[in-house]
Formats: structure tokens, sequence, C-alpha cells
């Protein structure tokens, strides 16, 4: 009920805004307003019970995996002993999460489409969506290593960062907004949640790590890290079609 | 009576396909890397049931009420011409669709549950809702600003990848300046404005006017906006962070 009224509270400043203008500045007329207003009904609804079950099986998951896969029985060493390397199964783990929800992300399947288009069948969709999975599952990955050692969230950022500007330079020009903008729609709004349990739960779980430290930051590193592949692959792609070129001149 | 029905069909469909990877990856893990059974399944399954079901009707409201009123409101305004409307339309528009994003919504509470259990705010449940919201309307502010200055660039033809490049030079001086408590969730906070609700309705104003402005390339320009909108709430989170905590 507390959930209803607050998202109600989330839900009403964008049908007021939307409202103003379309009354005030625009003058038009709504086309179907009953259909629009059964569409937030529907928004709200689904917002309600999206967050429940956040609270009931998402978030406890994610933390569930987080305690279960540092507990020092499973990685048999003695208490407080564990070092990065006895955590292979933690990244394994963030590894396959990135890799199998970016996967299947219906918005990256769009921006792959257009992608392909654009280029002229150069990127293909599907090579894209695997350079961006690819992408996640190594940003993922490297996060929990970070949350596992403690290093500083910001040099490995900086570092992406670097990375990134360097690339750019080198990339081809018509890929840029896409290799930056593969970054954000990668993280779903199911992923989300679970990354930052995971987080959460490897930061309170691993000896000497604060959850307000350590725990966040493997968003960031999710969103980051396709980038960084994106171009890679258009630098294979470019490649690969040069010597296709070079090769076979003759057919 | 059916129709309704069918409809749903589809974005439940595209609920299961968001879900189903981690239900896989964590099933592998917890049978055949760890060997245990999940403890209190039935209340997860129902969870996930909830999540599930959520995430599609959410999908489906927007589909039949929010985006096609949002992209007939952009391409309302373009054709309209006036750039003072537009721009703070553009504004608006990134505020609103971002406060109501579920993601953002599950992060600010989370963050607060943990800023409150390290002692930096009161564990109280008003000081923890203070922080969530004065969080969540931070983000809101800075993805306004974001697809204001996305729209500026369009008109204006700034290049992307410079205004990029400045942008992650001012992530980097903010770093220096910003409490270390803030800087995880203020970088997490790129990533979790753009989903569900956000990404559609801005790419639909920032194509609708790259495609009316002569010379503008429509599939460009409307990736553009994406990037400044995960770029700056990491800026404003910082400058919050410097504001609210010690």
């Amino acid at each position: 009920m507390q959930t209803l009224l607050e998202t109600l509270r989330d839900v009403a400043p964008i049908l007021f805004l939307l409202a103003f203008f379309k009354l005030f500045v625009l003058r038009g007329s709504v086309v179907n307003p009953m259909r629009i207003l059964r569409g937030f009904a529907y928004v709200v609804a689904g917002m309600v019970l999206f967050l429940m079950g956040l609270e009931e099986a998402i978030f406890p998951l994610g933390e569930l995996m987080a305690r279960q896969l540092t507990d020092p029985l499973f990685l048999g060493v003695g208490d407080g002993e564990a070092e990065w390397h006895h955590f292979g199964w933690v990244y394994a783990f963030g590894f396959l999460v990135g890799l199998a929800t970016t996967l299947a992300e219906p918005a990256l399947i769009a921006v792959g489409m257009k992608a392909e288009r654009i280029s002229g069948g150069a990127i293909s969709a599907w090579g894209l969506r695997v350079a961006v999975s690819i992408g996640v599952a190594i940003g993922v990955a490297i996060g929990c290593y970070r949350i596992v050692t403690g290093t500083d969230l910001w040099l490995y950022i900086i570092a992406a960062y670097v990375i990134v500007i360097v690339q750019t330079f080198a990339a081809p020009r018509r890929i840029i907004p896409l290799a930056y903008d593969s970054g954000g729609v990668t993280t779903s709004t199911v992923t989300v949640p679970l990354l930052a349990a995971l987080g959460l739960g490897l930061a309170s779980s691993i000896p000497g790590r604060s959850p307000l430290v350590d725990g966040f930051g493997l968003i960031a590193f999710a969103s980051v890290f396709p980038v960084m592949t994106v171009i890679a692959y258009a630098w294979c792609s470019e490649w690969l079609e040069h010597r296709r070129k070079a090769s076979g001149g003759g057919e | 009576m059916l129709r309704p029905w069918m409809e749903m069909f589809r974005p439940l469909a595209e609920a299961l396909r968001d879900l189903l990877p981690i239900v896989v990856v964590i099933l592998f893990f917890q049978l055949l890397v760890l060997g245990q059974p999940i403890p209190n399944w039935p209340r997860m399954l129902y969870g996930l049931l909830l999540v599930l079901v959520g995430l599609a009707l959410f999908v489906r409201g927007l589909e039949i009420g929010l985006f096609p009123l949002g992209e007939s409101m952009a391409h309302g305004f373009v054709r309209k011409g006036s750039a003072p409307w537009l721009l703070l339309f553009a504004f608006l528009l990134g505020f609103a669709t971002t406060v109501a994003e579920p993601a953002l919504i599950a992060i600010a509470k989370k963050a607060a549950q943990v800023a409150a259990g390290e002692g930096l705010i009161e564990h109280t449940g008003e000081a923890m809702d203070a922080y969530a919201l004065g969080l969540r309307l931070t983000v809101a502010l800075s993805v306004g600003v974001a697809i204001l200055l996305g729209v500026l660039r369009i008109l204006f033809n700034w290049p992307l990848h410079w205004c990029i490049i400045a942008g992650y030079a001012l992530v980097v001086v903010m770093t220096w300046f910003a409490p270390r408590s803030i800087i995880g969730i203020a970088y997490d906070s790129g990533g979790v404005t753009t989903s569900t609700i956000t990404v559609p309705m801005v790419t639909a104003l920032g194509v609708g006017l790259a495609s009316s402005i002569r010379g503008r390339n429509p599939v460009m320009d409307g990736f553009g906006l994406i990037a400044f909108a995960s770029l700056l709430p990491m800026i404003f989170v910082m400058l919050y962070g410097m504001w609210v905590l010690p």
C-alpha cells in the first residue's frame, strides 16, 4: 500500500508535465485519452509489483550469491586468509551474469539493428551484441576483482577513460556515438538491482571491505567497458573488410 | 475482451527474456558450483513472478500511454520551432522520466540504507527517505540538464567526442574533491539513469529534432543524447555528496 502511494507520487510529475504542455503550449487535442490513462494505470501497477518483487527476490538473491561465493568454507581456506586468487568463482559469476543479461537485452538488439543499417553492413547486429556483452562481462568481472582487493574505484575508472579517449581518436568516426551509447543501454532494469545487490553483498561479506566505499561501482564498470569493446570490434571488422578487399580484389 | 490479454503477451515474453538469463546463471551456480539448494525458494519464486508481471505491465503501460504521447509532443515542439519552449520541454522531459525510473528508485533506497548503516546519515526512516529522495532528485536534475545540453549540441552541431571528453575531465576533477563515500554511487548513477523510460522518450526527441534540421544525421545525433545522460549524473551526484555528506 505504501509502495502504491510512493509510486503514484513518482509517476505524477510526468503526467502533469505532459498534460500541461499538451493543453497550454501545443494546444492540440489529445488522441484517445482513455487509452493513455489506462497506460498510466498499467505503469503504476507494474512499478508497484516490480519494486515489491525486487525486495522479495532480486536483492536477496544477489546478496545470497555474494555471501555463499565468499564463504571461507566454500573457498576452502581459513577465516580471513583468503587472497584475491581464491575468489575465482566470484569473477566467473560476475562475468556470466554480465554476459547472459546483456546478450538478452532487448534495447541492445534494437541498437544493433540500427547500427547495421548506418554502417552499411560493416558492423553486424550480432557482432555488436557480442562485443557489448563481452565488454559488460569483463567489466563486471574486473569490478568484482576490485571489490575483493579493495582498491580505489576512481583509479580504474580514470584508467578506463584514458583508454576510451585514446581509442576515440583512432576509431572510425561513425562508430563513436554508437560506442558511447552502448555503455548506457546495456544496464537493464533487472540487471542494475542485481549488480547493486551483488556488489553490496561482496563488500559486506569480505572482511575489511565497507559496503559504502567498496560496494557500489559494478554498474559503472558495466557502463564503461562496452565502449572499449565496441571500438575494438569496429577496428577488427574494418581490418577484416580491408583484408578481404585486398585479397579478393579480383573476384 | 481477449485483446488486452493478447496485448500483454509480448511484454511478458520480453520481461521473461530479461529475467531468464539471471535465473539460469544463478541456478547453475547454486546447483553445480555451490551444490546447495536455494534457501526459501518459494518466496524467491514469488518475488521473481512479481518482477516478471510488474515489468510486463510497466512496459505495456509505457507503450500505450507514455510513448505515443511523448513522441507526438516531441515532434510537436520541433515543428513549433520555438527554441525556449523546446529547451524547457527537453529539460522537463529528462527530469520527469528519470524521477520515475524504477531502477533508480531501487538503487537510491539501497544507497540510503548503506549510508545509514555506516552512520553517515541518521538511522531513521525519515532521514533515509530524505537522502534517497535527494539522490533521485539530483540524478533527475542532472539528466534534465543533460538532455538540455544534448539538444543545444544538436542545434549548434558541437562535435560529440569533445563534449564527452570535457565531461570525463570534469568527472576526474570532481572525484578529487568529492567525499570517498559518494564516489561509488556517483559513478553507478551514470548507468542507472538510462533504462526503461528515459531511453525511448529521449531518443524520440533527439531523432525527431535531428531529422527536422537540415544537414543533421538523425541516427548520429539521436544517439548522442543518451551519452550525455549517463555522464552528467556522475558529476551532479558528487556535488550532492559534497553538499550533504561530511
